[in-house]
């Protein structure tokens, strides 16, 4: 039981990070930008909060913690949306490729992150900013009742921030008019401009801000999941692929998302606590060929959501594609 | 009464019928010029240094020895082998981001069979098996997404990419298994040095690039001149063309991503058996994602590929030699190459589309 309760308490923040970069990259995806730099926003979103927070604490004598916090929100959501700028003036006014422009702004945005962490490293293996104690504060009195409080309420707010935003999401997508127009822009974007709406500006406010969110989950992992440690790391890239996965395995539906992410940080450290779990030990390689679940996982979702054509479940009909409205 | 008012826009946009080369050339070299012009500013402001010292230091990376020009060939090979692999799928639109685990399979073939009967068989027999169960196993990695977005229209670029997550947890799988206690693998076969290729004038990958010489004049023939490479071209611009044309579409997808895993397998092959003697999940390094923007800038033209591979490989030589020069760090490189791409990427647009303002609509005689 003991296990279980770790288990699921690893598992949840592990979830947190992707679920930020798997939510900002559905707003992407649906109308219709597949953007492959979510590792690289992420990046420079872990990077811009750090620094800024770190900055921050660093400039005033007696630093306000819920200050820094702010600041540090602020700063990781614009370089992210930064990123995710340059990205949506390649792709959509200049047409460029989007999986080459996506790969490109992974490789500079994690240039850009370590490139600049490594001055304020100045030498040191890792820097740890303190803001992250303010990240990690749990609500009062829940998260001291007993078990099921410390496993439901024993996160920093940011955990809860992303189930709201999940269901924020999923309203806005569904049940309001710009959310339904954005869906369209995704399936059809020739039918969406004929409808009279405004193709360009919906695709660049939805890759923008969705880049904003998903640079969030980056700065959920160094200010949080990390403690506030920065260190010259490949870590990130990983989880910003995860996130890609995720994306797939949600079948583009932010509900998904959430019990989703918390699926795959099971399935992430299911080969540290199974074992342990079920009284056996198994080797060191076994824990690797377990490290491949999550990726079988969203294939084999890949797969089945082709196989049924169901509607519902496929993805936004013009992704990948760049849109020219005097192209037949 | 229904009178509508054309409010002509200040900047149309329309597309180009053709372009002359001297043109395309000539936007692509202002697209370069205009990124070193940012680069300097960027390492001006960052660093203070003066950025024409910078970029001395930074051809001194590849040309300053003769050695360090071999390491530049060495690497360029692998990256422009995989650009090369990637080809035909590009030209087929197929997306293969997949390479990196494709060469890491073919990389894993190889290091088991060198594991496994290195010293036991003669070794014109290990090779041949090295090169086959490389070529296998790229194939294999290729032909699985292949035969899904055949047959089920799968998305092949996030199938490609999740595969290569499973190649890698699979080669680390390997080398935790066969380093057994040690801390890592090391080099393979160190004793017998049964598997690696021979020294031709004084180093191991000689062979390489040979191998890649020959690869991009074949893959330049196959695309341009053969029918299946015209067959993939068809595929690639309609398929309902292809189909009415009586081309097996599905035929054609799976062999071509059979053709391109085999390919990037057989990197995998050259990598282990020519540059590294080991093997580790760093093996194929980010080549197969970097040999995507390769492979797509060069418009699948091989020749352009050596150029373009050339390119990056100076700029990741260049950023090591600044970084030791001037104690900044490697990632400089990514930073300078991710701006040249972007402007290279940008500048696509002026070589397809051209921009009329208003007024001067009347000159335009399409």
């Amino acid at each position: 039981m003991d296990t279980l309760i770790a288990w699921i308490m690893r598992a949840i923040p592990f979830g947190t990070i992707i679920m930020y970069g798997a939510l900002g990259e559905i707003i992407t995806e649906k109308s219709g930008n597949l953007n492959l730099g979510v590792p690289g926003i992420m990046y420079l979103g872990g990077f811009a909060g750090f620094a800024s927070a770190y900055a921050y604490e660093n400039a005033s004598a007696d630093p306000n913690m819920a200050l820094c916090v702010v600041i540090a929100l602020l700063c990781a959501f614009a370089a992210s949306m930064l990123g995710g700028l340059l990205y949506s003036f390649l792709t959509i006014t200049l047409r460029a490729n989007q999986n080459v422009t996506g790969l490109t702004l992974t490789t500079f945005g994690m240039g850009v992150a370590n490139f600049f962490g490594v001055f304020i490293l100045n030498g040191r293996t890792a820097t740890q900013s303190m803001v992250y104690k303010a990240f990690q504060t749990k609500a009062p009195f829940l998260s001291n009742m007993g078990v099921l409080g410390q496993t439901l309420f024993g996160y920093g707010f940011m955990a809860y921030a992303a189930i709201a935003l999940g269901i924020a999401l999923h309203f806005f997508l569904n049940r309001t008019r710009a959310g339904l127009n954005l869906r369209a822009i995704g399936e059809n974007p020739a039918t969406a401009d004929a409808a009279g709406i405004s193709v360009i500006r919906y695709k660049y406010l939805a890759t923008c801000l969705g880049a904003g969110v998903s640079g969030l989950g980056g700065l959920y992992y160094v200010l949080d999941y990390n403690q506030g440690i920065w260190a010259t790391t490949g870590q990130i890239e990983a989880l910003g692929w995860l996130a890609v996965a995720l994306v797939i395995f949600t079948v583009w539906k932010p509900l998904n998302a959430i019990w989703g992410s918390y699926l795959f940080g099971m399935l992430y450290w299911l080969y540290q606590f199974l074992p342990s779990l079920l009284h056996i030990s198994v080797p060191g390689y076994i824990t690797e060929l377990i490290q491949m679940v999550p990726y079988i996982v969203t294939i084999v979702v890949l797969v089945f959501s082709s196989l049924h054509h169901k509607s519902e479940n496929q993805p936004p009909a013009s992704l990948g594609v760049a849109y020219f409205r005097e192209e037949r | 009464m229904n009178k509508t008012a054309v409010h002509e826009p200040l900047v149309r946009v329309i597309k180009r019928d053709t372009i002359s080369l001297k043109k395309k050339l000539l936007i692509r070299a202002c697209a370069i010029i205009f990124a070193l012009i940012i680069d300097a500013v960027f390492i001006y402001f960052v660093t203070g240094l003066n950025p024409l010292g910078v970029y001395q230091a930074m051809i001194r990376g590849t040309f300053s020895t003769k050695m360090r020009f071999s390491w530049a060939m060495r690497d360029l090979a692998s990256l422009l082998l995989i650009g090369i692999a990637l080809a035909p799928a590009f030209r087929m639109h197929f997306w293969n981001i997949g390479a990196e685990g494709q060469v890491l399979m073919g990389a894993l073939a190889t290091a088991a069979v060198m594991i496994y009967y290195g010293g036991r068989v003669p070794s014109w027999m290990l090779y041949s098996a090295m090169l086959a169960a490389s070529i296998f196993a790229g194939a294999l990695w290729g032909f699985i997404p292949a035969w899904f977005k055949a047959h089920f229209n799968t998305n092949e670029t996030l199938f490609t990419l999740m595969m290569n997550y499973v190649a890698i947890q699979l080669v680390s799988c390997s080398v935790t298994i066969w380093r057994g206690q040690a801390s890592s693998l090391g080099k393979l076969n160190v004793k017998t040095k049964a598997g690696w290729f021979p020294s031709i004038w004084g180093q191991r990958y000689t062979i390489n690039l040979i191998v890649v010489a020959i690869l991009t004049v074949a893959m330049y023939c196959y695309l341009r001149y053969s029918k299946h490479g015209y067959e993939i071209s068809v595929v690639g611009e309609s398929e309902n063309t292809a189909r009415y044309a009586g081309i097996n579409v599905k035929h054609v997808i799976i062999r071509t991503m059979i053709l391109s895993g085999a390919l990037a397998g057989l990197t995998g092959f050259l990598i282990v058996g020519g540059r590294d003697q080991a093997i580790s999940t760093g093996t194929a390094g980010g080549n197969g994602f970097t040999a995507i923007i390769v492979a797509w800038l060069a418009k699948f033209n091989t020749f352009i590929m050596a150029l373009i591979s050339f390119l990056l490989i100076f700029l990741e030589k260049g950023a090591a030699e600044i970084a030791s020069t001037y104690n900044l760090n490697d990632f400089a490189s990514d930073i300078i190459a991710g701006i040249i791409l972007f402007c290279i990427l940008g500048s696509e647009f002026f070589i397809h589309y051209q921009a009329v303002f208003r007024g001067h609509a009347d000159k335009e005689v399409c």
